[in-house]
């Protein structure tokens, strides 16, 4: 699949939401966790090797399930292949919670409920839809059923 | 760099619902022959497929940190997705008709990630502004400074309890708090957190995308996020201006000689 590289080498250098080294292993045959810098990015987990500009990979957030595993680690694996892990090692059970909690977070998907769900909410309590002062009711990622085009 | 491409081309195909679809026009790189597509917008993951019933998608742009614009063409209803960078490419779409570009157009320009995050913060900032004035006034109730949930109080048990929030921790300026950032005021991190972020040095947060302006603005800008609704409406307000100005272009061409 073709893809805009370079924007997303990009976005790999923006701020992170999250960054720190975490031992990481991908799921494939014989695959070790190896010391890594992960770094949250809007809906992508980029990870590089430590000591190199560029990552090695990046991982797109949607449709992606969360997993705490044993002590310390947690992993990120996909709806269509489940079985398919990313491990991710950390250094204490405090920062595994956090990632865990930031990473169930981190979709574009997450956020459309989440705004569907206040702009519900407010709507109910005031009886206003609060997108409509800034002109958005109508747009289609703002609506509550599946709209198929 | 490795993308997880499986799972990409499952998020195109799967039938969540897109934001956007339909036949566009796109200019090759090389050559400028036009190429029609099968277009589905997710989030902000523009997806091109050969067919519409195609099983895999031929590409994706992402679309974070984009400019969309129109453009000259000899191909009418032409418009661009641009990037910041000094060799990224611009990619020239054309729809097949007035009204197909518009709605390309406008939904491009607000399905960055950013943009999606800055309307939510607004909504749940409204909403517990809300709630914690039915709880009765301030009386020493702080914001909690974990997951956000409402305080119980007599108004309250009156009326429906509300679900506790999707939890977010409280972002210093809010926008995201960058985590190696020296003594800023973060949420508290594992001491193997931050620090070792190949970051040069601290910037200000990300702005929401084409707000690529001076630095001060650009820090104050990220700044107000959280100040007030008034701020909100100032960064949408530059949006709705885009989008309002595009409208203008689109009209006046229409008047004026076919392109």
């Amino acid at each position: 699949m073709r893809y805009n590289e370079r924007e997303l080498l990009s976005l790999a250098r923006q701020p992170a939401e999250k960054a720190a080294e975490i031992r990481m292993s991908v799921p494939k045959k014989g695959s070790v966790l190896k010391k890594r810098l992960v770094k949250l990015v809007v809906n992508f987990l980029f990870y590089f090797r430590t000591d190199e500009a560029e990552p090695i990979g990046a991982l797109l957030l949607e449709h992606c399930k969360i997993t705490k595993e044993e002590e310390n680690v947690f992993s990120i694996s996909f709806i269509e292949e489940p079985e398919r892990k990313y491990c991710f090692q950390c250094a204490t059970e405090e920062q595994c919670q956090e990632w865990v909690e930031a990473l169930k977070r981190a979709s574009y998907e997450f956020l459309r409920r989440s705004l569907i769900f206040y702009r519900n909410e407010i709507q109910k309590m005031t009886g206003k839809d609060p997108l409509e002062q800034y002109g958005i009711s109508e747009e289609a990622r703002f609506q509550l059923g599946a709209h198929r085009l | 760099m490795k993308l997880n491409e499986r799972s990409l081309a499952f998020y195109a195909t799967c039938d969540s619902p897109a934001d956007n679809a339909g036949f566009l026009y796109k200019r090759g790189e090389r050559h400028t022959a036009y190429h029609r597509r099968w277009f589905v917008l997710k989030g902000n993951m523009l997806f091109y497929f050969e067919e519409r019933d195609s099983r895999e998608p031929v590409g994706v742009i992402v679309l974070e940190g984009c400019n969309v614009e129109l453009c000259d063409s000899a191909e009418g209803f032409a418009f661009a997705i641009r990037f910041g960078g000094t060799k990224s490419r611009t990619y020239v779409l054309a729809a097949e008709s007035q009204a197909a570009m518009e709605s390309w157009v406008k939904s491009l320009s607000r399905a960055s990630f950013d943009y999606m995050r800055l309307v939510v913060r607004e909504l749940e900032k409204q909403l517990q502004e809300m709630t914690r004035g039915l709880a009765g006034g301030c009386g020493g109730s702080r914001e909690p400074p974990g997951p956000w949930k409402p305080k119980p109080s007599g108004l309250e048990q009156s009326r429906e309890r509300l679900p506790a929030l999707p939890a977010v921790p409280p972002k210093e300026n809010g926008c995201a708090v960058w985590n190696n950032v020296p003594g800023a005021d973060r949420p508290p991190d594992a001491s193997g957190c931050g620090g070792h972020d190949e970051e040069r040095s601290p910037r200000p947060p990300p702005l929401p995308p084409r707000r690529r302006v001076s630095n001060g603005e650009a820090a104050s800008a990220g700044a107000a996020v959280a100040e007030s609704p008034s701020a909100f409406c100032r960064l949408h307000e530059q949006y709705s201006r885009e989008v309002a100005r595009l409208r203008q272009d689109w009209q006046q061409r229409r008047r004026g000689p076919r392109p």
